[in-house]
């Protein structure tokens, strides 16, 4: 049997290297991509969770983060083609007009 | 080493190999390739804890449906390379190594108080049960979904039209 917090210290680092992308990436699509890799790592400890406890709701919850990151990145999809046909642009550090 | 534990290590290591791709890569459609690899292996770790409709259904909706969507976003707006930005040596010498301390701490931490938690068998969790759970419990949030779906839908659908102008 593979324990409880082997699943929990790799969905530790998915998410510290999604948020690593989220800083350190220019490109917007490729940050939003860092988003989704963070929701995934979520959605492994729900299982793993949901498996160590004999519960089933941490699998419904993933259930419905999955519509949830469906809707988000339909939506935030919309508004990086909007950003990049006003601004010309896809780089984070040059869509910066409202800094001081 | 039981074969799941030989499963499981394969598939984290791609899972790790695909993120850390992702960060590396510098054309956005190789960190999209990089992303799918990461779900495709995530579907199998929920596979390897019994998971049977997460993971077809991650497979399915994430990888077939979400990624494609930002691969059709990447062709539209012909996203290129990024520029070569070196680190700062702030970042390079200090924070990657207490970055790495900080991770084994977590580790740590998590081994520590999950130690009492073991997995039970990796039976498949019956569909059953599952959509029993989702469609009599938490039969509203699945209504609610259904509506976020339909604003996130319209909420695109006016974004991204171009205004005409009359």
């Amino acid at each position: 049997m593979v324990p409880t917090s082997y699943y929990l210290v790799l969905s530790a680092v998915l998410f510290g290297l999604g948020v690593v992308a989220f800083v350190f990436k220019r490109n917007i699509i490729t940050v939003f991509m860092s988003i989704e890799l963070m929701l995934n790592a979520v959605n492994l400890a729900f299982v793993a969770f949901s498996r160590a406890l004999g519960q089933l709701q941490g699998q419904v919850f993933v259930f419905f983060v999955i519509v949830v990151a469906a809707a988000e990145a339909a939506v935030g999809l919309a508004i990086i083609i909007v950003i990049a046909r006003n601004r010309g642009t896809l780089d984070v550090e040059r869509v910066d007009s409202l800094k001081h | 080493m039981t074969p799941q534990m030989a499963v499981f290590l394969i598939l984290a290591a791609v899972t790790v190999a695909g993120a850390v791709s992702l960060i590396l890569q510098r054309h956005p459609i190789h960190s999209a390739l990089s992303l799918i690899v990461v779900m495709v292996a995530l579907a199998g770790l929920y596979l390897l804890q019994g998971a049977e409709f997460i993971a077809a259904v991650q497979i399915i909706v994430y990888g077939g449906a979400i990624m494609v969507l930002f691969i059709f976003v990447i062709m539209l707006l012909n996203a290129g390379e990024e520029e070569r930005t070196n680190l700062s040596r702030m970042a390079r010498f200090v924070g990657v190594p207490l970055g790495m301390v900080f991770l084994l701490e977590v580790a740590y931490w998590i081994a520590r108080a999950t130690s009492h938690m073991t997995q039970s068998s990796s039976q498949a969790v019956s569909t059953r049960d599952l959509s029993t759970l989702l469609f009599r419990e938490y039969v509203f949030p699945f209504e609610l979904t259904s509506f976020l779906i339909l604003i996130a839908l319209l909420g695109a659908l006016v974004l991204a039209r171009r205004e005409d102008s009359d």
